[in-house]
């Protein structure tokens, strides 16, 4: 993946397929979080909140990783 | 350039572009994009010292071919994790397949949609979990739908809403019309996993899948292209052990050896192929009659032989249809537009 | 095929060929001065839709190297437009050596203003006003980004002027550069006009773009400029290219590269001599 960052977002070309994203946050943290090690919803609050404030927890994740798994930049393990 | 030769006799013998002048360039460049040969011409003439415009344009066709690898993989990739649930064999079919697996039919190739073939017990399965991961109809038509699944050997195509891309699932390589019943089962028994853990045919069963594609799928349109792809699976795959054993019996089960022969006297004559002169047989008078239909093209990319383009049509539909449903078929097809 | 016509437009050869004398006849007079490629990039075919359209009710389909299946053919006395509107298909279709941009650009002490925006915005037409105002106009098309050196090459085909902007340019253009009166199109009234001799002699000559422009021409609003952040301008090429997902990476990297380093603004204009004072004093404020 290459990322590039334009005022606030992320332009991300993801190599595999070829595709070009544009990320809010949190999606760009949680790439990052999920690069360390693969992790469910819960444990990906739990690590970001650690360092940013998450509105809604589990289920924000949850829901963030459905689209970044749709787009095939996660996929379950 | 009256016809396809020239560009036919580049793709065999790359060495002889550099005789070429400006205008059979642009007219050889005309006729490979019309017959999808663009990408493999330049891949074959990689390595010959050529005009700089030229080499800028075939520049272009390789970094094309590139990207429509990529693109094709990961669509693979894609369906491979909307059906790893099912625990059921995903059998890669043409341009996917050779590029999935590193073959040199898949060098500069260019590919369209992604076939794959299932077993038709799955077929219920398969269907639904592509629709769940966002794939969709192609068509909303009754007719349409009933025809594909009574008489074709696929699904009707399938569209991804995000990506864009088609699929075609297949559950055996030949409309179940069709003459020949080539035996899917022993296909699927006989593929052989690649790493990310789908399936491509094995040599023999997958140059089979060529010849049948070549004959019977359509009138004979984008059939320099087929030809090609067995031309570089036969020279690969020959120098294998009773290769030409194992093709022979495949041709056999999978009832089509007069088809094998004709795509293999095609290949010898257009590609000098080499081929097993016994599995070829002899020359057939209505082989011209396909050479000419497959080098039916002028330096302007159009098709040419208007006739024998018409003879080619009607009878791939005869082929695949006896006559009584042909008949259903065409009346259909002719309300409806 | 019967008639046919070598031309080169800026980096591209087409070869156009026809069945009927009129187009070719058409295009050789209103392309006079270009070059001829010797190899071409693209072949572009004007023929008939079916083969008995040739004589009855001629209807002209427009084909080629690459093909849309359901491009409607034209009227045979809009022949120009399909040979036009043919060369445009190969480039948006075809073309993968650079990045194309569907844009106009204009040129100044080598330096290039690149102007995108929806059909209608007058982009075109203000690349034809300020190509008259001491600019050189590099094309109104389409913009091709090079990937090695970031330069933006010309593409200078002859302008497409629609409806009102015919009036307008005729005042600032003399008569003989001007190609037939095409009414009656699926695009309205279309004249087209060649550009000055010195953008044809230049047209091998790229330009390093410093600045991108959204014009947005409407009667009814007040002139504005405002800055457009960099996300918005990023969107807004990836939409306006006919190949950047063809090229991958490359175009991801050239992209982002022109939207980090080049300033934008969106300006909107009433009339052309308003927006080519915009122009003017944008480029003055930039320090051009």
């Amino acid at each position: 993946m290459v990322r590039v960052e334009l005022d606030g977002l992320t332009a991300l070309f993801h190599r595999p397929s070829g595709m070009t994203h544009i990320l809010a946050p949190p999606a760009p943290q949680l790439l990052d979080a999920l690069a360390e090690s693969s992790a469910t919803a819960a444990e990906l609050a739990e690590r970001l909140g650690r360092s940013f404030q998450i509105d809604g927890g589990a289920d924000e994740m949850a829901a963030r990783l459905a689209e970044l798994e749709a787009a095939g930049l996660v996929q379950r393990v | 350039m009256t016809d396809s030769r020239l560009l036919v006799s580049l793709l065999r013998d790359p060495p002889a572009a550099g005789t070429l002048d400006p205008a059979q360039w642009t007219e050889l460049i005309a006729v490979a994009r019309a017959e999808s040969l663009i990408g493999t011409l330049a891949y074959q003439l990689r390595a010959v010292g050529l005009p700089a415009t030229v080499e800028r344009i075939l520049e272009q066709a390789r970094g094309a071919a590139e990207q429509a690898r990529r693109q094709a993989l990961w669509e693979a990739e894609m369906a491979r994790r909307a059906l790893a649930p099912l625990g059921v064999p995903i059998v890669l079919l043409k341009g996917t397949a050779y590029a999935a697996a590193g073959l040199s039919a898949g060098a500069g190739r260019s590919i369209g949609d992604l076939d794959i073939l299932v077993p038709r017990g799955a077929l219920p399965q398969v269907e639904e979990a592509l629709l769940a991961a966002g794939w969709e109809w192609v068509k909303e038509d009754a007719y349409d739908d009933l025809y594909y699944r009574r008489w074709m050997h696929e699904l009707p195509p399938l569209i991804h809403r995000e990506r864009d891309r088609m699929i075609d699932v297949h559950h055996t390589i030949l409309p179940l019309t069709a003459g020949p019943t080539p035996d899917a089962e022993a296909m699927i028994g006989d593929s052989q996993a690649i790493e990310n853990g789908l399936r491509v045919l094995g040599p023999a069963d997958m140059v089979m899948h060529a010849v049948a594609h070549l004959f019977a799928d359509g009138d004979m349109a984008g059939g320099l292209r087929n030809l090609w792809d067995i031309d570089r699976m036969l020279r690969q795959f020959a120098s294998g052990a009773d290769f030409w054993k194992e093709l022979a019996a495949r041709a056999r089960r999978h009832q089509l050896q007069a088809q094998l022969g004709r795509a293999l006297r095609l290949a010898a004559k257009l590609y000098e192929t080499p081929v097993d002169p016994q599995l070829a047989g002899r020359r057939r008078l209505s082989d011209a009659l396909f050479e000419q239909r497959l080098l039916a093209r002028n330096g302007w990319g159009q098709g040419t032989r208007s006739a024998l383009r018409l003879v080619f049509y009607i009878r791939s539909h005869w082929m695949r249809m006896p006559p009584l449903m042909l008949a259903r078929h065409l009346w259909q097809k002719a309300r409806k537009s | 095929m019967k008639h046919a016509l070598n031309l080169q437009v800026g980096p591209v050869g087409f070869r156009v060929g026809s069945d009927w004398r009129g187009p070719v006849a058409a295009l050789r007079a209103l392309y006079r001065g270009y070059p001829e490629p010797d190899v071409c990039d693209f072949s572009v075919r004007l023929e008939p839709e079916q083969p008995w359209r040739r004589w009855l009710k001629p209807s002209v389909a427009i084909r080629g190297d690459y093909i849309l299946p359901d491009a409607a053919p034209l009227a045979l006395p809009h022949g120009l437009l399909a040979a036009e509107m043919g060369m445009n298909l190969q480039m948006a279709l075809g073309q993968k050596h650079y990045l194309l941009l569907h844009a106009s650009a204009v040129e100044r002490d080598g330096k290039a203003v690149l102007m995108t925006g929806a059909s209608g915005s007058g982009k075109s037409t203000l690349a034809a006003m300020l190509g008259e105002h001491g600019w050189r106009f590099m094309g109104d098309e389409f913009a091709l980004l090079d990937f090695d050196t970031g330069d933006l090459h010309p593409f200078p085909r002859a302008i497409s002027l629609k409806n009102h902007a015919i009036y307008a340019m005729a005042e600032l253009a003399s008569s003989e550069r001007f190609g037939p009166w095409l009414r009656g199109t699926p695009k309205g009234t279309i004249r087209h006009l060649r550009p000055r001799d010195e953008a044809i002699a230049r047209m091998a000559e790229p330009a390093r773009p410093v600045l991108i422009l959204f014009p947005r021409f409407d009667k009814a609003v007040p002139r504005a400029i405002r800055p457009v952040g960099a996300a918005e301008v990023f969107v807004r090429l990836t939409q306006a290219s006919t190949n950047y997902v063809a090229l991958g990476e490359r175009s991801f990297a050239a992209l982002t590269r022109l939207v980090i380093n080049l300033p934008s603004r969106a300006i909107d204009y009433s009339d052309g001599s308003s927006a080519i004072e915009m122009v003017e004093a944008l480029w003055a404020e930039l320090g051009q």
